[in-house]
């Protein structure tokens, strides 16, 4: 289908459905229930586990096919989510022209900075591209927000004020990010028995960019391009040898990727019109290569399972508390309660940090390919348990687990 | 002129700073070939050093004293250090007053179980693997460091104070002819630069002038040849990790009196260390240290008035700016080696 | 390899499948039969405490926390009800707000604005929190309380000192009890000219951001006023963690004070470096040379130790005022966590009592009542004496607090002394005065 073959097609459905579905699968306990504290369905996180998918898949194209590891991605996103906002500060709030420019200007800056980058290799790219991104935080931090030349409002994010022109703005259509009238933070929100599930404009439009990227990111994948591409990583000298000039390749894909992260950037901005400068910082750049590697480098689907193990960890164990500990540990003796609430207690809330390091060193310690590599070794050992049970069962008859 | 040179020692100082951790960095990455972003950690780990030695001197018993009150209006807590019961209130104070000092003996041998237990109950198993998971492996080692250093000493600075001896400044102007109150410098800086280049120059002649420091340079050039003549060379290895951890932590334990270690202290540094690294070349000692006084300088100079004044902003950027035209200019930084880390 | 490239054609097609897809929400719209967002229909409110756990500003942050659980305690009537008892307002009962328990949920700011931003949202869009309290730095407060505007919520700001916070960025949905730079400025004056004259130079060192260019234009606005001279203004990196370049031409400036326009770890390095040059023992212009910390907190005086000896600051609120408010305030915070409250901590705890009375008064939880509630609201016994919560700009005016780094402090929390207490009136100003010009607080909007 689409000119992919059966296993990426499956892949792109099942992909397709977990974030049709997502509303559901990330809702799985009762609303009010002790579990609630895990339920990861609603609008706002939802929306950051795609968008840092997509943020992610295009990093990916650059780091997983040919090696280089950027250091720098995080400016992109932020000169996108910039361009987003003075999309919605001049023209108008509709989403359209805000994301498009954002790619636009995503490209050309990744242009510039993956063309003077690329001259070297190695972890002279590596600091070349975290270089640049931190000159751009810092100018946008700060000199770029003084009050004669307002670019980018500083530490406290561009945003959109009620002088602003909005030349294209319509006097019905809605004071906030939208899609043609669809805000984009309308909600139905379906109750069902115990549970509830939030089914919100921006989400879907998010879901669906990242499936129409993640096709392309396939299709990049299993094109000459990307063999090319793969080629560089295995051994670019060898291709220089055979009288390939490996850089145009390397810089497309460099450009490709910062497109991406500038549709991301785009697309972050449309969910909540406000672009901080925080986005562009070592840090987030870091954040989307531990994304990136913790899913599994160079797999298709990994960056996005590693996005959203971040950010669900960011997002919800960063809320737990002493409180909501005891009320899930209120059944057990006082005693017992306090010194499982103390044992637990240096891991959640404001020790998040904690358990995520935790975390990423198990997975790297233990998964070298990342959660797809975990998917992958539960996939097998459950298949070959059955096996294992089938053969079991032939000889005697022993009850199934 | 006056503020020349008062630049250039104030580029030294914070040089001093880069250069040892830079210097650290390249020792590990030069003899195991990893990129450890757990250095910054280790920094962070000997100023806290200090910190817990410090408290230690300040272990003390309570006395409630009746006649004065605390906040709440209940009789206060007086408290005495044991160090001054134990041995009188002068001698007692006069050990607390140098805590500082006293910790670089304290933080020695700390540091180098720590990096050998780094080494050989991690670092060990990664040789073999990616540069990318080195450096995800290393990461969130040094999240986990530093959660709990915070989960123990809290996310607030904490004032590391030199003696008092070494405390204040001096007037280094008089001394060469210059009007008073034209270079004061602080003696602790001035300290803390000696300190480094002392480090420095034991580290290099270490390296340099011992058989141990000859086999470890072998088997930086060839690891496996080294091997190869019945050396055990990783054995070597894992005791300069535990020397780059002694470098990175006696590095933080001098740097605690100038600025109050605090629990992220190692993450503020650790972007600009690599930077240095790169900059000097990667696998290049002297590069490291060479890089870190430049860039110390450097930053130094940019932050004068009137470089903000010449470029808005000069000051944010200086260290990057430069990294981006020593490696558009010289592909391997300064003193970098061919072939390493380009692949 | 069966595949092609990527080709124009292709990306129309799923251009084409894009397109339907988009169509596909407008299924959905906006429904939901409440008055406004988070309407509480159950026995309890939710209220949302979002204050940063993590990064430089982690212990500010918890002080906050504790502050806020002790006042959700005393609204619902638990502990000694601490300023229930002294609050010139008596709606409150200590039977929760409108009868309905008070429950918490608590999230982690970063000191990022879009980390902050995602906390307040899933606080907003997952619990239901129908107010959102706290944060320690005005980008978070004027990032999270646009937020609230735009979702339908009351944001009751925590510790945010830029002008900007009711100024340019002010929003109706949005309440500051804090004080802010202009205040300090104003309280600072007088005693800065009582203690060193009226002749003296001032350099600068201000943190290159929003917050920071907001307190030096106030800072150097009203000791210009005074007729002190500004030598020169230069600004500091954030991400700095040494200031020696920057302090050591200080000396030689012609400067006699030293004004550190710095908040959190940036101040506390910045105030230990210029200690070491010896700042303080110097003589300049035939003047002793003196420094000043405009904004103070009790956790940057821990911080800072001794180095902060004789610095003159200001505060908004601290533990050692002998009003009835704050010594109920002190009593229940110290006998429950075993220290004093910072003032971080009280502008959090004032701020969730101000904003339960004002649903109480209001009868109702709609936003649209709250602000109504609110605005120009006078009361008394929160600590600070009588304050005035002013309708036009939603700023809160009350006594400011000139302290000054304690000489020799009797335990570890009274670092800091109070000097002189400034009365309402010098720190008042008019709404449209130029450093708060050029904002708009908008319509009260309650979402849904």
């Amino acid at each position: 289908m689409l000119g992919l073959n059966k296993k990426d097609t499956s892949l792109l459905i099942i992909v397709g459905l977990l974030t049709l579905l997502a509303p559901f699968i990330l809702n799985p306990f009762p609303e009010g229930s002790a579990m609630a504290q895990f339920n990861a369905g609603y609008p706002d996180l939802m929306q950051r586990f795609v968008i840092f998918g997509i943020f992610a898949i295009g990093f990916n194209i650059l780091f997983g096919l040919t090696g280089y590891l950027s250091f720098g991605h995080a400016a992109f996103l932020g000169v996108g989510s910039y361009s987003a906002v003075w999309m919605f500060k001049l023209l108008s709030y509709n989403v359209i022209p805000a994301i498009a420019l954002s790619v636009v200007v995503a490209g050309l800056f990744s242009l510039l900075i993956g063309f003077v980058s690329l001259r070297r290799s190695g972890i002279y790219f590596s600091i070349l591209t975290l270089a640049f991104a931190q000159m751009s935080f810092a100018l946008a931090y700060s000199v770029l927000s003084n009050p004669k030349f307002n670019l980018t409002n500083g530490e406290t994010g561009l945003q959109v004020y009620a002088d602003d022109p909005q030349i294209l703005q319509g006097a019905n259509s809605p004071d906030l990010p939208h899609l043609f009238g669809l805000p984009m933070r309308a909600t139905y929100t379906m109750d069902v028995g115990a549970w509830s599930f939030d089914f919100n404009a921006g989400y879907y439009l998010c879901a669906v960019v990242m499936m129409v990227v993640f096709y392309l990111a396939i299709r990049i994948f299993r094109s000459p391009f990307g063999m090319m591409l793969r080629a560089v990583k295995s051994n670019q000298q060898r291709m220089n040898y055979t009288g390939l000039n490996s850089k145009p390749y390397t810089l497309a894909a460099f450009v490709i990727s910062g497109m991406y992260a500038g549709l991301a950037g785009g697309l972050m901005a449309a969910m909540d019109p406000l672009a901080g400068a925080e986005r562009m910082q070592w840090t987030a750049s870091g954040e989307v290569v531990l994304m990136t590697i913790l899913g599994g480098t160079g797999t298709l689907i990994g960056p996005i399972l590693g996005a959203g193990f971040i950010k669900y960890f960011e997002n919800i164990f960063s809320k737990i508390n002493d409180n909501v500990l005891h009320s899930w540990f209120a059944f057990l003796p006082d005693g017992l309660e306090d010194a499982v609430v103390f044992l637990i207690h240096p891991f959640i809330g404001k020790g998040w940090h904690l358990t995520l390091g935790i975390l990423f060193m198990l997975v790297v310690i233990y998964l070298p390919g990342g959660l797809v590599e975990g998917g992958q070794r539960m996939l097998n050992w459950f298949k070959n348990k059955k096996t294992a049970t089938d053969d079991t069962k032939s000889g005697k008859t022993e009850p199934a687990e | 002129m006056d503020a020349i040179l008062l630049q250039i020692l104030n580029g030294l100082d914070k040089g001093s700073a880069y250069a040892l951790i830079a210097l650290g960095l390249t020792l590990i990455f030069g003899t195991l070939g990893v990129v450890n972003f757990a250095h910054g950690a280790l920094f962070m780990i000997g100023a806290f050093c200090a910190v817990t030695l410090q408290k230690l001197m300040n272990l003390s018993f309570e006395v409630v004293d009746e006649s004065q009150q605390d906040f709440l209006g209940n009789p206060l807590k007086v408290e005495t250090p044991y160090v001054e019961a134990w041995f009188g209130p002068e001698v007692g104070a006069a050990i607390i007053d140098w805590s500082v000092p006293l910790a670089i003996l304290f933080a020695i041998p700390i540091m180098l179980l720590v990096g050998y237990v780094m080494e050989r109950g991690l670092i060990k198993y990664f040789y073999k693997r990616p540069h990318a998971d080195q450096i995800l492996v290393t990461f969130g080692l040094a999240i986990v460091l530093q959660e709990i250093v915070k989960y123990f000493f809290g996310a607030n600075p904490i004032q590391t104070p030199p003696p008092d001896a070494l405390s204040g400044s001096i007037d280094l102007g008089v001394m060469v002819g210059f009007d008073p109150n034209a270079i004061i410098y602080p003696i602790w800086r001035l300290v803390y630069f000696g300190f480094a280049v002392a480090i420095i120059g034991a580290v290099f002649s270490f390296l340099q002038f011992t058989t141990f420091g000859m086999v470890v340079r072998a088997g930086m050039a060839d690891r496996e040849t080294v091997g190869l003549l019945g050396i055990n060379i990783d054995r070597r290895f894992t005791i300069m990790f535990g020397i780059a951890a002694a470098v990175a932590g006696l590095a933080g334990v001098m740097y605690g009196p100038l600025n109050p270690p605090n629990y992220h202290m190692g993450m503020d540094f650790l972007v600009l260390s690599f930077v240095v690294v790169v900059v000097g070349g990667m696998g290049s000692l002297p590069g490291a240290v060479l890089a870190g006084f430049l860039l110390g300088i450097l930053e130094s100079f940019a932050s004068t008035t009137w470089a903000t004044t010449t470029i808005p902003g000069i000051n944010q950027i200086i260290i990057y700016l430069v990294a981006i035209i020593v490696l558009l200019t010289r592909p391997r930084g300064l003193m970098g080696r061919k072939g390493v880390m380009e692949e | 390899m069966t595949n092609k490239n990527v080709t124009r054609r292709g990306v129309l097609k799923s251009g084409a499948v894009a397109s339907t897809g988009l169509a596909l929400p407008t299924i959905f719209t906006a429904s939901s039969a409440a008055a406004f967002t988070n309407e509480p229909t159950g026995s309890s409110v939710v209220l949302g405490f979002n204050v940063p756990q993590t990064g430089p500003y982690a212990e500010e942050g918890n002080d906050e926390l504790l502050a806020q659980q002790l006042a959700v305690e005393h609204l619902n009537g638990e502990g000694d009800g601490g300023c229930l008892n002294t609050f010139s307002s008596k709606v409150l009962q200590g039977n929760g707000i409108l009868g309905k328990k008070v429950e918490f949920v608590t999230g982690d700011t970063q000191t990022k604005s879009d980390a902050a931003r995602a906390s307040a949202k899933s606080m907003i869009e997952k619990d239901g929190a129908i107010m959102i309290n706290g944060g320690s730095s005005s980008g978070v407060a004027v990032a999270v309380q646009g937020l609230c505007q735009e979702a339908g919520v009351i944001f009751m700001a925590g510790l945010t000192h830029a002008n900007d916070t009711t100024g340019k960025d002010k929003k109706a949905n949005g309440f500051r009890h804090f004080f802010n730079a202009y205040m300090s400025g104003a309280a600072l004056a007088p005693v800065l000219a009582a203690e060193m004259g009226n002749e003296r130079r001032a350099y600068h060192l201000t943190a290159d951001y929003n917050w920071g260019w907001t307190q030096e234009e106030s800072i150097v606005a009203s000791t210009e006023a005074l007729g002190w001279e500004t030598v020169n203004t230069v600004k500091t990196p954030l991400a700095s963690t040494d200031f020696s370049s920057y302090i050591a031409p200080v000396l030689n400036s012609g400067a006699d004070v030293l004004v550190l326009n710095h908040y959190g770890g940036n101040m506390v390095n910045s105030l230990t470096n210029a200690i070491q040059f010896g700042l303080l023992d110097k003589v300049a212009n035939g003047k002793d040379f003196k420094i000043v910390v405009p904004l103070y907190s009790e956790l940057m005086a821990a911080g800072a130790g001794e180095n902060i000896k004789g610095v003159l600051g200001s505060m908004n609120w601290n533990w050692q005022l002998q009003d009835e408010g704050t010594k109920a305030f002190v009593k229940s915070f110290g006998e429950k966590y075993g220290k004093p409250p910072s003032n971080s901590a009280q502008t959090c705890y004032a701020q969730t009592l101000l904003y339960a009375d004002a649903v109480e008064r209001a009868g109702t939880f709609n936003p649209c009542g709250v602000v109504e509630a609110l605005e120009d609201f006078e009361f008394d016994g929160l600590g600070n004496g009588p304050t005035w919560y002013r309708g036009a700009d939603h700023q809160c005016f009350k006594d400011v607090l000139v302290v000054r780094g304690n000489q020799n402090p009797t335990n570890e929390y009274d670092t800091l002394e109070i000097v002189e207490i400034t009365p309402r009136a010098q720190v008042e100003y008019d709404p449209e005065h130029p450093m708060f010009a050029g904002g708009d607080l908008g319509e009260c909007n309650p979402g849904a």
